[in-house]
């Protein structure tokens, strides 16, 4: 009887023991997991998601890493993210400077998608927002050295929207114009065929993930005159007519010039200085 | 009676041949080479029979199949999924719910052919080991893998699972993976046994429960017959789901979920034990034979 329980006993043991090694062998395994799994999801900045991703976090929740988008892309713009690659495990990616996006019209690559994680709501290409391109080199780039490149400008897909020229006075020579390409985040879908043709040896104009390249300003600004033309009149304190009784055809400027009169644009023909020598203070 | 590991087999050789002696082994061996076959056509003679990746995959560009396992962690990182990817999922899981979950382990995944290798040369060169791991880490495992998914809200196992790592790459193109396939190697051989696919891969975790209760199961039949020989242990990737079956005196059927119904203990039984068939009728011709109450 004794010898029964001791089995028992033993019997037991090992089970507790055998249990107790599996979940901490499990427990030491998903810490070291979870830890690794916080370092990747932060993407390189280099490596561009595909059309559909609004965001890094969600994606990676939906995608089952098949490779579906990449086998279906005309262009073998995507990649998959194999072990030593710094971007998840499996996922699609593309480097626009490699292979940009062609922003197909049919978007191949959310149709093959069959989890959504390309979102299948984006139907016109010209949304995606895969990222953003950045003029991030103002000192290597050629045209704020004053020289006509605009490459960028010209093999944009969404031109004149997504990227304009702003023409802006060269200082140097003080008689010629910059031609500077202006990206504008409004219309940028981050393809990167800017970066792929950027003339330089290291591209000037590059594609960042949306996260990295923009800015947000805090919920709390409002911008007066946004808020004036959407609303059609000012919310603060209503322009006033002046009341002061100012000389006859004078008038007072709000925006910092101060008192303006129309006889003289200066308050004096000589400067402080002449003035004093002659005696004429 | 008790036989080397070594010579595991050689009686059922003698008996019924080499080719009738590896009948099963051959067939899995088709099997899974055939399936990775039809994925590397595609990208090898532009002929596109499937499409994409054992976690998910287009037939003939109109059947979606994906993985249930890979699913399952997206539901768990709360993701809300696409009809295509719910019902292939569905598919392949009543598929497997009905000819036994690790069907998928010793059937249809490469690294079984590489931990069987291993096995294999464990048997040859006589390697023995005394490390083990437990058989229930690998539950272990997927719960924590289920967990870590809904808690950091991304398919974590993913990030480092070497089986669709090593599936992916070999269908796209390779980059380290070799190296996963090295380790896997190394492990099962020389540090502990069978210690993949039958302690470690919650995969294999997750097709176990999932076949737990599957139609075709391995039935000990004719166990009157055994002579002890323990051929079919020293062959099992997860011997200890025989000795029920094979010894105890309930039902015949291999009924744990662990069996991967790789159906090498028929392969090696010179005595004809072992047949897999589907769970009822056999289980019902055993106990009026027999009068075996189960």
């Amino acid at each position: 009887m004794s010898n029964l329980t001791n089995q028992t006993m033993q019997s037991r043991r090992r089970f507790l023991e055998n249990i107790s090694r599996a979940a901490g062998g499990a427990a030491l395994f998903g810490l070291g997991l979870g830890i690794y799994s916080q370092s990747s999801k932060s993407l390189p900045a280099d490596a561009i998601r595909p059309p559909g991703v609004s965001n890094e976090v969600d994606f990676l929740s939906a995608c089952v890493r098949c490779g579906l988008c990449v086998r279906d892309c005309p262009y073998d713009t995507l990649k998959l993210a194999m072990l030593g690659d710094k971007v998840a495990l499996g996922t699609p990616y593309f480097n626009s400077r490699d292979i940009p996006c062609e922003m197909c019209e049919d978007i191949p690559c959310i149709k093959a998608c069959p989890t959504g994680a390309l979102d299948p709501s984006l139907t016109h290409i010209d949304d995606a927002r895969m990222g953003l391109a950045v003029l991030i080199d103002q000192e290597a780039c050629i045209a704020f050295q004053g020289l006509r490149c605009e490459v960028c400008y010209n093999v944009c897909p969404v031109r004149d929207k997504a990227i304009t020229i702003e023409y802006s006075h060269n200082k140097r020579t003080g008689k010629h114009a910059l031609f500077i390409p202006v990206v504008h985040s409004s219309d940028c879908t981050g393809c990167g065929k800017c970066e792929h043709a950027c003339i330089l040896d290291e591209a000037a104009i590059k594609v960042l993930p949306i996260k990295l390249a923009k800015g947000e300003m805090g919920q709390h600004y409002r911008l007066g005159w946004e808020e004036k033309r959407r609303a059609g009149e000012s919310l603060v304190t209503p322009d006033t007519q002046h009341q002061y009784n100012l000389p006859q055809g004078s008038r007072y400027d709000y925006e910092g010039e101060g008192l303006i009169t129309p006889s003289q644009t200066t308050p004096f023909e000589k400067s402080a200085l002449e003035r004093l020598n002659e005696g004429k203070l | 009676m008790v036989a080397m590991a070594k010579n595991a087999g050689q009686d059922s050789i003698a008996q019924k041949g080499w080719l009738l002696a590896h009948k099963w082994l051959l067939l899995r061996r088709f099997s899974q080479l055939s399936i990775l076959l039809l994925f590397l056509v595609g990208p090898w003679f532009d002929v596109w029979f499937v499409k994409g990746s054992m976690s998910s995959s287009l037939f003939l560009q109109t059947l979606s199949l994906s993985d249930p396992f890979v699913f399952l962690q997206s539901i768990f990182a709360g993701h809300y999924p696409e009809f295509t990817v719910l019902s292939g999922a569905l598919i392949v899981a009543v598929f497997y719910f009905i000819v036994g979950g690790r069907v998928y382990c010793s059937w249809v995944c490469p690294i079984n052919i590489v931990t069987d290798i291993a096995d294999g040369l464990r048997r040859v060169l006589n390697i023995k080991t005394a490390f083990n791991f437990s058989r229930s880490t690998r539950y272990g495992l997927l719960i924590a893998v289920l967990l870590l998914a809904s808690i950091t809200g991304t398919l974590v196992w993913e990030l480092v699972n070497p089986v669709t790592m090593i599936q992916r790459e070999l269908v796209f193109t390779m980059g380290l993976s070799w190296i996963v396939i090295g380790g896997i190697f190394i492990l099962d051989a020389f540090i502990s046994r069978r210690a993949w696919c039958g302690h470690l891969c919650p995969m294999g975790a997750f097709y176990s429960v999932l076949g737990r209760y599957s139609l075709i199961k391995i039935n000990a039949q004719n166990r009157a017959n055994c002579n002890d020989c323990m051929d079919c242990y020293a062959i099992c990737p997860e011997p200890q789901v025989i000795k029920p079956a094979l010894k105890g005196s309930g039902s015949p059927l291999i009924n744990s979920g662990n069996c991967t119904n790789c159906a090498r203990c028929i392969d090696v039984c010179a005595k004809d034990v072992f047949t897999m068939k589907h769970r009822y009728v056999y289980s019902k011709t055993i106990t009026s034979q027999n009068e075996v109450h189960t």
